[in-house]
């Protein structure tokens, strides 16, 4: 019951969001909303840009490629210096380059993939200066990519999409900043720490315990990681972490943060491009897959789990607790971690690894869908509207026309930019999946044994090149191997997905808009709405059911108890087969 | 090559404005204002016995005895082993898979800890958290190791019962998460009981 209030509260709050924050977004882009252009102005006038200086798409891209790659480099700098630098009360060394390399890109690409354990890696320096910041930033740039390709549709005959510089600052000052800030103050008040203060020392007089304390300034990274759907936290356990997440009530908060801007972003479009049925359907094919994927999810974990079972507990009225928080509960952890699989922010208040088959199979295949689901920020809707673009394509075949989108022509280059779009991240994952399982640095990763065993390294490279970031966090992945391999795939599946829709955006921005007529395909309707979840479920369904039947289903149907490891190098050879098969 | 340079110098700007502003600006501003308003909260709720946010052990770091029946106990892993070396606790969960052979011989090993003191424990009491240092356990939970605490420390049952509805707490506007019941209050207040 309570659990059904949950959704209640989640589906209101959200559907205020999607109407005024959605709204509040196309205002701030169009460059409506002035209340702080006296902070705006300063900087543009540093920087030798400003409003009125629109650039094409190869100028944006460029600007956000260098801005990006410069960043990066700054990241990983910052990272390895961290012994010499100020704010760092548990006097931490430096951190180790592959590792601050591959924690550079992973904020930078907004995975927030943690190969390490925040509170005894991380100086409050690298905590604030490189991590934080990168929060804001790389949240900016997905929002920034989504309202170009945006503009792609709503402008016709124009050989500009924006300005890169404007874009991503008048994102961080309006939207992300002032959210984030007053989100903060509530995560404070209900407990979470935010001290520079360092460890503190408790003795227990009664049962003799002493404890040595980590705290920091975590109240506030965690409303911009779930804000920009980041989601690397603080501490190791993440949202886990009671000095993090205290409360139910901040459970919540963080599932409204980080579902409000993806699925406010379909109004945003809607509302941009002047048909606000359009922007509906997007989000009503999110929601559909959304909602099956919390159902499913949650009535598994409401179920016992099977080892604890046969350990000799009797009954397991509460679900399956292994790896939950009792202040959360089962049902309330599975929407969390499914809100947070679906959206590219990744975050958990659990562990995913010790998820029931399906539950685990519910977290994994949120994400192999491509993140659209809502989705990253920004990133969800520019992906979902390649996805859009297929469909079209598609029903354009059926009734024979030229397909159209919003008044937009689309063609050959068009349907091919979506098509690379789409197939990057189902290509990235299984080939380094594959690469993985054959070789020795790969096999050696995973904690648990069995077709699981598998799953958590499906489970990784699919996470990180969805730049989700969510881990199945059995996998040992601070090695030479990880490291440098999960950042290709973190690269590859943020930039290889940004660059052709930028060029789609400037592919688009050129054409003129037709205007519809009775033989028109209508993309603001049911039928429309069937058309792109049928192309969503068939594009991830048909890539990725066989490593599914490997990893997760394997698991569900099996009655086996396993150990670690023998048997997953025999679920990497039948991998290596199929994938020859496929061939 | 004037763009490619403008973009780097544009870079370089943007970032050391970025970092100053949406790094220390926004951290800094937030710690003053949480250090002004909320400072219990914001240094870790931290009283004389330790912090009603991060989980104690109370069995004495035993996997397969259960030490001290006199106390309420939290979830087998709600606090970290680094923490009795004096090194700084990390979070961290076992993320075993549910058909891993060692889950099911760790769950063992405390089921028939538990029996052996005359608890038929609940799922919290044998299985492991998310975070590694969770202080929290569910009303039910408490409710099941009440005959182990009352031949312990000879306090009656009903006593008992009383204590943990009145330490219960959660389930933030009535329907926010699980109701649950943070066992160092839980302990102190026992203490406080048999004074």
């Amino acid at each position: 019951m309570d659990f059904l209030w949950t959704i209640v509260v989640l589906v209101v709050v959200l559907a205020i969001s999607w109407r005024y924050l959605g709204s509040y977004m196309a205002a701030v882009f169009d460059g409506r909303v002035q209340f702080l252009a006296w902070a705006e102005r300063p900087f543009y006038r540093l920087l030798r840009t400003g409003p009125d200086q629109e650039q094409t798409w190869k100028r944006y891209a460029t600007s956000l490629i260098v801005f990006s790659a410069l960043f990066a480099a700054l990241g990983y700098l910052l990272l390895r210096i961290q012994g010499s630098l100020p704010l760092n009360p548990q006097h931490l060394g430096a951190v180790p380059p592959g590792l601050s390399f591959n924690t550079a890109i992973s904020f930078l690409t907004n995975t927030n993939w943690q190969n390490y354990g925040g509170e005894e890696t991380m100086s409050y320096f690298s905590q604030i200066g490189v991590l934080t910041v990168q929060q804001f930033v790389s949240a900016a740039v997905g929002i920034a990519v989504a309202i170009a390709l945006v503009r792609g549709f709503s402008r016709r005959g124009s050989d500009t999409i924006g300005n890169f510089w404007v874009d991503i600052t008048r994102c961080m000052l309006y939207i992300l900043l002032p959210i984030a800030f007053v989100a903060g103050i509530i995560v404070v008040s209900q407990g979470a720490v935010m001290t520079l203060a360092g460890t503190v020392t408790v003795h227990d007089s009664l049962n003799g315990v002493t404890q040595t304390i980590p705290r920091g300034p975590a109240g506030f990274m965690g409303p911009i990681m779930q804000l920009g759907t980041n989601g690397g936290g603080f501490f190791d356990v993440d949202l886990a972490h009671p000095f993090e997440n205290p409360t139910g009530l901040t459970n919540l908060l963080y599932i409204v943060l980080t579902l409000s801007i993806p699925f406010s972003l379909t109004y945003t479009f809607g509302k941009m491009v002047k048909s606000v049925r359009a922007g509906a359907a997007l989000l009503a094919a999110m929601v559909i897959i959304f909602g099956v994927w919390v159902g499913f999810t949650s009535y598994s974990e409401h179920q016992p789990n099977p080892a604890v079972a046969a350990a000799g507990v009797t009954a397991q009225p509460t679900g399956n607790m292994e790896g939950k928080e009792v202040r959360f509960g089962d049902t309330t952890s599975a929407l969390f971690d499914v809100a947070m699989t679906q959206t590219s922010d990744g975050a958990v208040d659990g562990a995913n690894d010790s998820y029931n088959a399906i539950g685990g199979f519910g977290l994994l295949s949120g994400m192999m869908l491509g993140e659209v689901t809502p989705g990253g920020v920004g990133s969800g809707l520019y992906t979902i509207l390649l996805f859009a673009i297929v469909a079209v394509f598609i029903g354009g075949l059926m009734i024979g026309r030229t397909p159209e989108y919003l008044g937009k022509k689309i063609q050959a280059r068009e349907v091919k930019l979506a098509g690379f779009g789409i197939l990057v991240m189902p290509i990235v994952v299984l080939v380094l999946t594959g690469i993985a399982v054959s070789i020795h640095a790969g096999r050696a990763g995973p904690l648990n044994g069995g077709p699981h065993g598998f799953t958590e390294i499906l489970y990784a490279f699919t996470s990180q090149t969805n730049n989700n970031g969510s881990a199945f966090a059995g996998l040992t992945g601070n090695h030479a191997f990880y490291n440098v391999v999960g950042s290709i795939a973190m690269l590859l599946g943020r930039f290889a997905i940004i660059v052709p829709s930028l060029a789609l955006a400037g592919a688009l921005a050129a054409k003129n808009i037709v205007s519809s007529s009775a033989g028109t395909f209508r993309t603001d309707n049911t039928m429309f709405v069937g058309l792109v979840v049928g192309v969503i479920i068939i594009v991830g369904g048909l890539t990725f059911f066989p490593a599914v039947a490997l990893g997760p289903i394997a698991t569900a149907l099996s009655h086996k108890f396993y150990s670690v490891m023998p048997l997953l190098s025999h679920a990497g050879m039948a991998f290596s087969h199929l994938w020859a098969v496929l061939r | 090559m004037a763009t490619a340079l403008l973009n780097i110098r544009r870079s370089l700007v943007a970032m050391v404005v970025f970092t100053v502003f949406f790094g220390f600006v926004y951290m800094f501003a937030g710690t003053g204002v949480s250090q002004l308003f909320f400072r219990h909260q914001a240094d870790g709720s931290v009283s004389a016995e330790g912090s009603t946010l991060i989980g104690q052990n109370w069995n004495g770091y035993s996997t397969t005895r259960i030490l001290h029946p006199q106390w309420f106990h939290g979830r087998p892993d709600s606090d970290d082993p680094l923490v009795a070396t004096g090194k700084p606790g990390e979070s961290a969960s076992a993320n075993l898979a549910p058909r891993s052979e060692e889950l099911l011989q760790d769950v063992h090993a405390l089921v028939v800890a538990w029996h052996k003191v005359g608890v038929d424990p609940t799922t919290d009491l044998v299985t492991t958290s998310g975070s590694g240092i969770t202080p929290d356990i569910s009303p039910a939970d408490a409710l099941v190791q009440i005959p182990m605490v009352s031949k312990a420390t000879g306090v009656s049952a009903a006593r008992l019962r009383a204590l943990i509805s009145h330490e219960t707490r959660g389930a933030e506007l009535g329907f926010l998460g699980s109701r649950y019941v943070v066992v160092l209050q839980l302990n102190e207040a026992l203490a406080k009981l048999e004074k």
